[in-house]
């Protein structure tokens, strides 16, 4: 079975709400969108306090490079263009709406019909993707347009689709393609169309067989998809890591996949793709799994963008456990902790998980007894425990020399160190220092 | 309503603890603490006891009273320490109180003055142990004479080790390779018998506290190098196998050069480390004041483990 060659743990699977079906998330009285849900500039609003607004009417315009469209969640009036705080406790540009019923948009096709047939031109699709504001769900939000519009002088020889959902704990993915498996194969089709690549190749970590055994029938039906099985190994999902497992090949540093021939999308982008492009729909909903070992239920949902954490908490589980430790955004390996639970969630947000208060706490640090078990658990072949000391110390320019810009900051090193040191956290404060560094000298 | 906690990311672990690897070494060492007992009865008992006990002893109160922070005595490495400096002195009653001194130094010097576990570039046993043998030279080289399991004349009689007897003319004509396996020879206690070590060292590569590197580069340099000297001239060299059998070559590529904290980081620097051990032992060996430079020969290369770090690097992704 394919695999990742260096580095890699096995974190506790915990997939427990796998089995949960996907259910319908009501909409809230209030939706607050923020304009900022991807990686790159903010979106500039286009409405103003009062206007009328229905589903998946543009709200918000890409008007800079990197940038994404973003669209209304639900139908209403516009309260107020104002900001407010992310999950994280950022304040960003934001458009609040007053929900009222729930108005569609004529051009968006609501029926279940699967409708197959694209008749699309590659840079169609991709202008169509830019409308319709997609943008990478794995987990960087990179606008979808910029990704499928290959530079001058490159070539795209391999579509790859992540599903291997290597994180503990999230399920979306597997939902997905459990029950949806079709709408997703004809995404990647239109997806390998705009890039004009023979194959695409879906990677799925083997401990999920029935969604191997079920996109594998699937995709028989459809012309270049190949399901590939991967090894259960932390992080396969990972850009560099998932391409070297697939292809062999590998990106070097500094260098994007397409370098190397290679495009990566998620599992769960496949789907918004097929409804943007077949049925005209925007990225206005996410697919999110809420879960935690201490919860009375484990729940799939689809969300609107812009319920809140707290509403999605009170519908799901009612309220909190009273042990709660943690609430994270993402999975335990590279989710990000919540800050602020009466912020709304963006796109890309894959799952509510809530730890427990016992297992949300970091062990004593001690000193590092040079094990080196960091160093062979890194996957891209660094030397935590040295930019840890370098860091500290302030050696910023000898830490970019011992390359801590390769760092995909997948969290091996802390998960695997015996000491508890906190090697993540000192790596990525280290990122920033060599960047800030760097934008100094220019 | 819930106050929560913030922290970056990993939110999870590995369960991997200090402590953990510490103790699964002090279990890998019971087999060779076994046949210490068994072939030279309750000295080596009550010398193991004794330098343990005084190990932690002296953890404790250096960590209280100089160093004025939290205990670390249960995390187990000062219990490896004590049996590996037990293991590394002769079973005799002299060693109750000569061992004591050992672990002072191991311990306060090894160890400790340079801030605990983790931070000495030597490592703490062999510290102590290059102590007692430069401070006390003949009780450190008196060996009692093995006669069979479970001896009750021990006091009486000592016996000189391969090792010695060999610098001094010839090897003892009844010393077989299969004695010096099950270590049925005189020496320290702890580094007779090889296959009780082997076996300790199994335990370790099996829980991957160590890996192969450089135990099998250690014992291989020594193996090839004693090997080609024996071709040369057989009756001034060791044979080989011998040379790898007897001594502390065993115990010291498998639990002392493996040290984690004073042994490389990366694969390739600890093939560098074990075979400078290997060929350093062989060379003390043969042409050195001592019969037996193990404890040297990896303290030497300790002292350069930080350079190695430096030349040696792990290979990265996509270079």
């Amino acid at each position: 079975m394919k695999t990742f060659k260096m580095g890699g743990v096995h974190p506790e699977e915990n997939k427990i709400s796998n089995d949960a079906a996907i259910e319908v998330m009501p909409v809230g009285k209030q939706m607050v969108v923020l304009m900022n849900q991807h990686l790159g500039a903010p979106a500039t609003p286009v409405v103003q306090k009062g206007d009328k607004v229905k589903v998946g009417q543009l709200i918000g315009e890409a008007q800079t490079f990197m940038c994404a469209n973003v669209h209304s969640p639900v139908s209403g009036t516009v309260l107020k263009v104002d900001s407010c705080k992310d999950a994280f406790g950022i304040s960003k540009p934001a458009v609040y709406i007053n929900v009222e019923g729930d108005e569609w948009m004529e051009s968006i096709d609501r029926t279940p019909d699967i409708k197959r047939e694209c008749t699309l031109e590659p840079k169609e699709i991709v202008a169509k993707l830019k409308e319709m504001g997609i943008v990478g769900l794995g987990g960087a939000t990179f606008p979808a347009h910029i990704k499928y519009n290959i530079p001058e002088g490159k070539k795209a020889e391999y579509l790859i689709i992540n599903a291997a959902e290597c994180e503990p704990y999230l399920t979306s993915d597997y939902r997905v393609m459990i029950e949806h498996a079709e709408e997703c194969c004809i995404g990647i089709s239109i997806l390998r169309k705009a890039l004009g690549v023979p194959n695409a190749y879906i990677g799925i970590e083997s401990n999920k067989p029935q969604a191997i055994a079920h996109m594998t029938e699937v995709a028989r039906q459809f012309e270049g998809i190949i399901v590939e099985p991967l090894k259960v190994k932390y992080p396969q999902g990972a850009e560099k890591q998932l391409i070297n497992a697939v292809t062999g090949r590998k990106v070097p540093s500094g260098k994007l996949p397409i370098d190397v021939g290679c495009v990566v999308s998620n599992m769960g982008t496949t789907f918004a793709v097929y409804e943007a492009i077949q049925k005209n729909k925007p990225l206005i909903e996410n697919i999110l799994t809420v879960t935690g070992k201490k919860l009375p239920s484990q729940h799939n949902y689809i969300v609107r963008i812009g319920t809140t954490y707290n509403e999605i908490i009170n519908h799901s589980i009612g309220h909190l456990p009273e042990t709660t430790g943690k609430v994270i955004s993402g999975g335990t390996m590279m989710g990000k902790a919540v800050v602020n639970l009466d912020a709304p969630t963006v796109k890309g947000n894959s799952s509510v998980l809530v730890m427990d208060e016992a297992e949300s706490r970091r062990g004593a640090e001690s000193n590092c007894i040079r094990c080196g078990k960091c160093m062979n658990a890194c996957p891209m072949g660094l030397e935590p425990y040295l930019f840890s000391a370098l860091v500290k110390n302030g050696r910023t320019e000898e830490a970019k020399a011992h390359n801590i810009l390769d760092c995909i900051e997948c969290g091996c090193c802390f998960f695997s160190c015996p000491a508890n040191k906190p090697l993540t956290d000192e790596i990525r404060l280290g990122k920033n220092r060599v960047r800030a560094m760097m934008a100094a000298k220019k | 309503m819930n106050i929560l906690n913030i922290s970056g990311s990993p939110h999870v672990h590995s369960d991997e603890s200090t402590k953990k690897i510490m103790w699964r070494v002090n279990m890998a060492l019971i087999p060779a603490l076994l046949v210490a007992i068994a072939y030279f009865g309750l000295p080596a008992l009550l010398v193991s006891i004794v330098s343990v006990l005084s190990c932690m002893l002296f953890q404790w109160l250096i960590e209280k009273f100089i160093m004025k922070v939290p205990s670390t005595i249960c995390d187990g490495s000062a219990v490896v320490t004590g049996l590996l400096l037990a293991f590394n002195v002769p079973a005799t009653a002299d060693m109750l109180w000569i061992v004591v001194i050992g672990a002072l130094v191991a311990i306060g010097i090894g160890k400790m003055s340079f801030g605990g576990l983790g931070k000495n570039p030597f490592n703490p046993a062999l510290v102590g142990r290059v102590f007692l043998l430069i401070s006390f030279p003949v009780q450190m080289t008196t060996w009692p004479v093995v006669d069979g399991f479970f001896p009750t004349n021990f006091d009486l009689a000592t016996g000189a080790t391969p090792l010695g007897a060999f610098k001094e003319g010839a090897l003892p004509a009844d010393i077989t390779l299969w004695d010096a396996f099950l270590g049925h020879i005189g020496g320290s206690m702890g580094e007779v018998s090889a296959i009780a070590i082997l076996l300790g060292a199994a335990f370790l590569l099996w829980k991957k506290v160590i890996t192969w590197h450089i135990p099998v580069a250690f014992i291989g340099t020594a193996f090839l190098f004693s090997g080609i000297l024996w071709l040369v001239d057989p009756s001034a060299y060791m044979d080989p196998v011998m040379t790898i059998l007897t001594g502390g070559i065993m115990l010291g590529a498998c639990f002392m050069a493996t040290d984690m904290v004073t042994s490389p980081m990366a694969k390739s620097g600890q093939l560098l480390f074990g075979f400078g051990c290997g060929l350093l032992t062989i060379i003390i060996r043969n042409w050195g004041a001592y019969p037996e430079g193990v404890s040297f020969a990896i303290l030497i290369m300790n002292s350069i483990t930080p350079l190695i770090n430096r030349w040696c690097k792990p290979k990265r992704f996509a270079v």
